[in-house]
């Protein structure tokens, strides 16, 4: 897209990474409006102070961001959208023992979709967003320059049409040196923290606030290999795959080592619990890949991502039975079903290339007679 | 640059900027006792009487404010205050009115108790009388004040406040009537109304922002708002703004000298910019009481758009228009006074305010006609989400 002059929808959510990928797109010649999408019904519920992203503060922010760069700037209610799509489907994940990425759901059916269908609708060529990322001249999705804030993983969810009509302006610039040029550039915003929470959970407290709605029922915190009863929860829905902390078991393990999450199963409310090693796998398998590369078939040396700035894992990944099966080279421990498993192609010079994703259903490990088997 | 927002505000006309400047440059306080500050006070008094003179008041019953939403509130506050007692504490408004009025009857009922009557509207957003009439019949005793504004900002229908007035006086209760869109813009005369009250805002005249008055019959009380001096009958402390005073009052006396055949002018170029629209987008629905309206109101309806969508096309054309009164955080909301109209949701989503003002020339008119075919279209292919 480069050298062309395009309509760009800046989406601006009021930090500093959207106000200076906004400047960038405007810089390279474009026809720039900022846009803020209004999340919430209710504003004040979720106000964050200064961490979130759809706040009447940050609202205000993206405003003077988009006032000092000198384009118009529009609110764009997308809070039903967002409530159905990202904020149901959170509850309804944790609901079914699953453990939901609600940033990359959101990019896959808001940022753009609804909003880049809007968007193209209205005339515009292209969404610009302050995601770490960057576009190869090949048209693949790759890793942003700076490996620590590298977004990669939460847009593998678009399809190359979404894609095509995307722009990270900020993926072949390292944080420190954003933050430094929305100094220059007088955007207020230049000090304002990283958001990291959830937007939509204020205080942070997920646990309360699947609580909040999906009520609380007493049930058996057990241990997996002995089926021994250790203590009880009051909703397995606050549970994650791998959670070591706030698992309230009064009695150590007989080897006095910390004991995991290791299952949940919410149609009988009950959390299983092992040690460390239980959580290895080294079989995954996802649901429907999306193919943001040409589709492949058969089996492939790559590289796997299973969370967001986490670990990469080789792997031979097979095309098989409408999903994708990744055979680990090393183990992971406490792999949650309903993450996106993110494949790449390793490229050491121009950034890893984003291949496909898929949400992972199950995982093994080869010890276990198959994935069916292990009951996940 | 197409400006057809001139009810949101309105630019000051040159003999109101004119008076303003001059006025600012003078020193006095319009309560000093000395020579600077009779000077001052001279300039407030002579303005009072000419708002007086144009709006068909007495001086004494000008009341300046530092706003339209200030004198509403004033108003609707203040006579609930000084009439509320034993078995009367009801306020009576009207559907459609301005946040101004409406969010200030409802703080009267959430945070003091009131009880609170919302008079319906018809399809061209008119308030019924025969409703206000039964109303009374029944609990007229339990009535403090009836208010409901002259014409409404976003439709530009024109309510029948003279009959309003006289059935409530009747029964001895006052009227506040918000009037900030009609000052200087259909015939409004205080005494002839009947009305006990009335609000006017300087900024929708050609006067400055932050200036307002509320015209208060001597026989009402009114609760203040503010304490401190004691200006203004001490209904109003607060040092006077005389500078804003003596704008206020060049701009009203100018509207409503200049008013029929300004208004006629306007009404004619939104016939046409009314008749233009629809022969371009026919499926365009024209919103309000065809007749009896503000002459600078035209207010459409664009099937299957958002008004959002359609006001940012129109502004990246440079067309500026308004999708309704404004909204919380940027984010609008289907306007209160179409679903009081009878419009489902998403019809009254899709509607765009057009409001002529005195700069208003035909060549804004065909900016508008030029760019609106397009936006429609790719509003509607945006659809509604």
């Amino acid at each position: 897209m480069e050298g062309v002059k395009l309509r760009v929808l800046a989406a601006m959510s009021g930090g500093v990474d959207s106000a200076v990928a906004a400047a960038r797109a405007v810089e390279a010649g474009h026809d720039v409006t900022g846009v803020h999408l209004a999340l919430s019904k209710n504003p004040q519920t979720y106000r964050t102070g200064a961490r979130g992203c759809c706040t009447i503060e940050d609202s205000r922010d993206a405003r003077r961001a988009a006032d000092v760069i000198g384009i118009p700037f529009y609110v764009w209610d997308m809070a039903e959208r967002f409530h159905e799509d990202v904020v149901e489907d959170f509850y309804s994940e944790y609901a079914a023992g699953r453990t939901p990425n609600p940033c990359l759901r959101c990019n896959e059916k808001i940022k753009f979709a609804a909003v880049l269908d809007r968007a193209m609708a209205l005339g515009f060529d292209a969404v610009a967003t302050g995601h770490y990322a960057r576009k190869g001249g090949d048209g693949l999705l790759r890793r942003a320059v700076d490996p620590g804030k590298d977004q990669s993983y939460v847009l593998a969810v678009l399809t190359p049409a979404q894609l095509d009509h995307s722009m990270f302006p900020l993926g072949d610039t390292p944080k420190d040196q954003v933050r430094a040029e929305a100094e220059e550039r007088g955007l207020a915003v230049a000090r304002k923290p990283d958001s990291h929470d959830i937007c939509f959970i204020a205080d942070g407290d997920t646990a309360g606030f699947l609580k909040n709605r999906l009520g609380s029922a007493t049930g058996d915190i057990v241990d997996k290999a002995t089926g021994e009863v250790l203590g009880s929860h009051d909703g397995s829905h606050q549970f994650t795959v791998g959670q070591r902390h706030g698992l309230g078991l009064k009695r150590p393990a007989a080897d006095g080592r910390p004991r995991y999450v290791l299952s949940i199963t919410p149609v009988d409310n009950r959390v299983e619990v092992g040690p460390r090693e239980a959580l290895r796998v080294d079989r995954i398998r996802t649901g429907a890949p999306v193919w943001l590369a040409a589709e492949r078939t058969g089996s492939f040396e790559a590289e796997i991502q299973l969370r967001a700035h986490g670990e990469v894992y080789p792997a031979t990944v097979t095309v098989e039975d409408g999903g994708l099966t990744a055979r680990l080279h090393k183990p992971a421990f406490g792999v949650a079903a309903g993450q996106a498993l993110v494949v790449y192609d390793p490229d050491a010079a121009e950034g890893d290339a984003v291949l496909a994703s898929g949400t992972i259903d199950a995982s093994a490990s080869s010890e276990a007679e198959s994935l069916e088997a292990a009951g996940v | 640059m197409a400006y057809l927002d001139h009810a949101a505000t309105t630019p000051m006309l040159p003999q109101a900027l004119d008076a303003y400047v001059r006025t600012a440059q003078s020193l006095g306080n319009a309560s000093s006792l000395h020579g600077s500050g009779r000077t001052a006070r001279r300039t407030v008094e002579e303005a009072r009487e000419r708002i007086a003179e144009a709006l068909g008041a007495k001086p004494g019953e000008v009341i300046f404010t530092g706003s339209g939403t200030e004198a509403d509130n004033l108003a609707v506050k203040g006579i609930h205050w000084a009439r509320r007692a034993d078995g009367r504490n009801r306020v009576v408004t009207t559907a459609i009115e301005h946040h101004a009025v409406a969010d200030a009857v409802a703080w009267l009922g959430d945070h003091e108790k009131a009880d609170v009557t919302e008079l319906p509207v018809d399809k061209i957003g008119r308030i019924d009388t025969a409703v206000l009439a039964a109303l009374l019949d029944e609990r007229a005793a339990e009535i403090t004040v009836v208010t409901c504004m002259w014409a409404n900002n976003e439709v530009g229908t024109v309510q029948p406040v003279a009959d309003i007035a006289a059935l409530a006086a009747a029964h001895g209760i006052p009227v506040h009537t918000d009037a900030i869109q009609a000052v200087g813009h259909v015939p409004v005369d205080f005494a002839a109304s009947g009305a006990a009250a009335l609000t006017l805002s300087g900024h929708k005249l050609g006067g400055p922002t932050g200036t307002g008055a509320l015209l208060l019959r001597r026989d009402v009380t009114a609760t203040p708002l503010l304490h401190g001096g004691g200006q203004e009958r001490e209904i109003r402390s607060g040092t006077l703004d005389v500078p804003g005073i003596a704008a206020l009052a060049e701009a009203v006396d100018h509207a409503v000298r200049t008013r029929e055949t300004e208004a006629a002018r306007l009404a004619a170029l939104r016939d046409d910019l009314v008749a233009r629209i629809r022969r371009a987008v026919p499926d365009a629905v024209y919103n309000g009481d065809p007749d009896n309206r503000l002459p600078g109101n035209a207010h459409l309806s664009f099937p299957g758009c958002e008004g959002d969508a359609l006001l940012m096309l129109l502004d990246a054309a440079g067309v500026e228009c308004a999708t309704g009164s404004a909204c919380s955080a940027g984010i609008a909301q289907p306007s209160h006074v179409l679903l009081a109209m009878g419009a489902d949701p998403d019809d009254a989503r899709s509607s765009l305010r057009f409001t002529l003002g005195w700069p208003t020339t035909e060549a804004d008119v065909d900016a508008l006609v030029a760019a609106l075919p397009e936006a429609v279209r790719r509003a509607k292919t945006a659809g509604l989400t």
